[in-house]
């Protein structure tokens, strides 16, 4: 993409082939912390260990696994990363059942007929059609497909990639390593460049060794407390400073407990607003409305069952 | 210490850093030469007086999964600054490599590929009662002899970890098989446009033979009930990773394991690291009594689980010797009400691959009657027997 500003610095460190050993040594050795910056600036903030695997990711150009329970902030990674580097971002989700076709490309099928059809009297021998219909024209690019027929390279989001079953991940995994497709019609597409790579999992399925060879990896973590609030504090800058901290430290010692379904981030941030909607100063103000309002961060009935009211009082009573 | 490395003496890091790369592949870390030469790559650029960034980097490139990334720390202190106890060889790691999670082409490398296993087990299937003949069938020759010797006779530690190994496999290739891939048919509800695109051509691209595909129609529900009685208790190893291997994501399964009482393990099982899963399991197994009640184990599943879990479509396989400690006519009370939920009963019986067994014990005969399937569990042959089974029902 040619809006892309070569001034910070490491949309620089994204160029192509172009950039000489010099450059790219300067590039690797480059402090992670300066990515942290750019992506707090884009509103994510991380930690040191996930900082560095991006700027890993951006400058040795491997792939990055990413793991971790849901809700922890995967999948906005490559949101941020791609802000930062002021790149496209292709996103290609993973479910049951995905096969080739609908991560590379599809014919236009209808479009392949009307030609047919309309070409009929034109009396063109087979090969002649075979070759009109089977022309980039006719092509439905499919996200793997997209991905690397861009110019400049985009950040790809494999997302949730335990759901695809393990064909699949044997075929991204040649994809990941030569970064060409074979389209039989139209010969070999090799890529204008290699995009950055990104695949989030859950752990619903163990991952082959062969594809956690190939790429980096992160464990993400749930944040911390002071790091919570960060992010508390970035996606809700009108917050009260009180009960924001209130609210990250509950949710801090609800993680302890015996929960089905730990709450993420996106849990932290619903309940903090859903607290400020209601107009609390203070998560001890109501126990009534406090104890109405865990449904933002409790998501199974065995869970809500498992936090009584007495049970959120002691919580209450640790924090507040 | 890296700081204590010269910046000039270049050897003396690489030498030390294939020092750590061996360090780490004692305690469990799949790291080859190909990590060693990017880990230079990237020492090369940076300042190596940074421990931290020293650390991350190494880090994120060298560990695999969340148990390494989770030891890394330890194992980098240990071998850099010699903090803590080094982990050389422990008991643990060793056990870590070898639970290392099986996939598809490491798992089966043996065997050649996945297809080749299927094409195996089907060509069992059609030859039924003929033993594997011959290495590249089922494996390779030393393990077709262990995949047909009965597992109680498997002494040795080695052996008993090859036939786990061998029956997750096996469990994998079956459940690949049940999965709800689409495939081109003759009749289905999608057009696959592609291929009669392509079919067509020759005809001037008119549309005269159209090719559809359809979701395979395989049954995705397995219900797994496992006795793990002390009669029970050798082939229970084989069977419980025969289980795991059998839970799968995309796959609709629930597993069971009972005694005098029954429990739901499919969570545990699916934990993502293998040895915990196995604490955990031992843990929840622990607390039972001696004998088998198979009636009450399955009064209590169709009570509370048997609403939640079974459906039209579901096969109900009952891994047991059928030794059962309480009375006969509630077992088949028992059984009937299964049956009417569930769509297959199939019953596993490790003592039905022995010579001259005949299901005598009071118990089993009375069962038959609700019985789709009886069939044998005794080795790993007979598990991957199963597999064709599974498709017909």
């Amino acid at each position: 993409m040619d809006e892309r500003t070569s001034a910070s610095p490491p949309a620089g460190t994204a160029d192509r082939d172009a950039e000489d050993g010099h450059a790219r040594a300067t590039a690797v050795s480059m402090d992670f912390k300066s990515l942290q910056c750019d992506l707090a600036a884009v509103g994510y903030i991380a930690d040191d260990a996930l900082a560095m695997a991006l700027r890993l990711c951006v400058s040795l150009r491997r792939p990055l696994l990413l793991e971790g329970e849901a809700g922890v902030g995967k999948t906005e990674v490559a949101k941020a990363l791609a802000a930062v580097l002021n790149a496209r971002l292709i996103r290609l989700q993973c479910y049951e059942g995905l096969d080739a076709n609908s991560t590379l490309y599809e014919w236009n099928y209808q479009r392949q007929l009307l030609a047919i059809r309309t070409r009929e009297h034109e009396r063109l021998s087979a090969d002649e059609i075979e070759h009109h219909i089977f022309s980039e024209a006719f092509l439905l690019r499919r996200p793997l497909l997209e991905a690397i027929s861009q110019r400049t390279p985009p950040v790809l989001l494999i997302d949730e990639v335990d759901r695809a079953d393990e064909e699949f991940e044997a075929f991204l995994l040649e994809i990941l390593s030569d970064f060409q497709i074979t389209i039989p019609e139209l010969g070999t597409v090799t890529a204008r460049s290699i995009p950055h790579v990104v695949l989030t999992s859950n752990g619903t399925r163990a991952l082959s060794d062969a594809l956690r060879r190939r790429c980096l990896y992160s464990y993400v973590d749930f944040p911390d407390e002071q790091k919570e609030l960060a992010i508390v504090r970035a996606r809700l800058p009108h917050i009260d400073l009180q009960l924001a901290e209130q609210v990250v430290r509950f949710v801090q010692v609800l993680r302890r407990e015996d929960l089905e379904k730990k709450p993420g981030i996106a849990e932290t941030l619903d309940w903090a607003s859903a607290l400020m909607g209601l107009k609390m100063r203070s998560l001890d103000d109501d126990p009534q409305m406090l104890q109405a309002s865990l449904i933002c961060l409790l998501k199974t009935q065995a869970d809500l069952k498992a936090v009584p009211r007495e049970v959120t009082e002691r919580l209450v009573g640790k924090v507040a | 210490m890296i700081a204590a490395q010269p910046e000039g003496d270049v050897t003396g890091v690489v030498a030390r850093l294939s020092g750590f790369m061996a360090h780490l592949r004692v305690n469990g870390f799949a790291v080859g030469p190909g990590e060693t030469e990017a880990v230079l790559t990237f020492l090369a650029v940076g300042d190596l007086a940074d421990a931290r960034w020293v650390r991350l980097g190494l880090k994120t490139m060298l560990s695999g999964d969340r148990g390494q990334w989770e030891r890394f720390e330890a194992l980098f202190d240990a071998y850099w600054f010699g903090r803590g106890v080094k982990r050389a060889v422990t008991s643990g790691a060793i056990s870590r490599d070898d639970d290392r999670r099986p996939d598809i082409w490491r798992a089966v490398s043996p065997l050649g590929s996945s297809a080749e296993l299927n094409a195996a087990v089907e060509q069992r299937g059609q030859e039924e009662g003929k033993p594997l003949d011959g290495a590249g069938q089922l494996a390779a020759s030393r393990q077709n002899l262990l995949a047909r010797s009965d597992l109680r006779r498997l002494a040795n530690p080695d052996e008993v970890a090859e036939a786990e190994r061998i029956a997750e496999r096996l469990a994998r290739a079956i459940r690949y098989r049940l999965s709800r891939r689409r495939v081109p048919s003759a009749r289905g509800r999608a057009l696959d446009l592609r291929r009669s695109i392509r079919r067509n051509l020759s005809k001037g691209g008119e549309p005269f033979e159209l090719i559809y595909r359809r979701r395979p129609d395989r049954p995705v529900n397995l219900v797994l009930l496992l006795d793990v009685s002390g009669s029970m208790k050798i082939y229970s190893r084989f069977l419980i990773c025969f289980v795991r291997g059998l839970l799968g994501a995309w796959l609709e399964t629930h597993a069971f394991v009972f005694h005098t009482r029954l429990v739901h393990i499919s969570d545990v099982l699916r934990e993502h690291d293998q040895a915990r899963a196995m604490d955990r399991l031992s843990l929840m197994v622990e607390g039972f009594g001696g004998g088998t009640q198979i009636a009450s184990a399955l009064k209590s599943f169709n009570d509370r689980y048997a609403r939640e879990v079974l459906n039209s479509r579901s096969i109900v396989i009952m891994m047991s010797d059928g030794y059962d400690t309480d009375p006969v006519d509630a077992m088949v009370r028992e059984l009937a009400r299964l049956k009417q939920r569930a769509r297959r009963l199939v019953w596993l019986n490790p003592l039905l691959g022995w010579r001259d067994y005949a299901p005598v014990a009071r118990s089993m005969a009375a069962a038959m009657p609700y019985i789709d399937c009886f069939a044998a569990a005794h080795s790993l042959e007979s598990l991957a027997a199963l597999e064709v089974e599974l498709c017909r029902l």
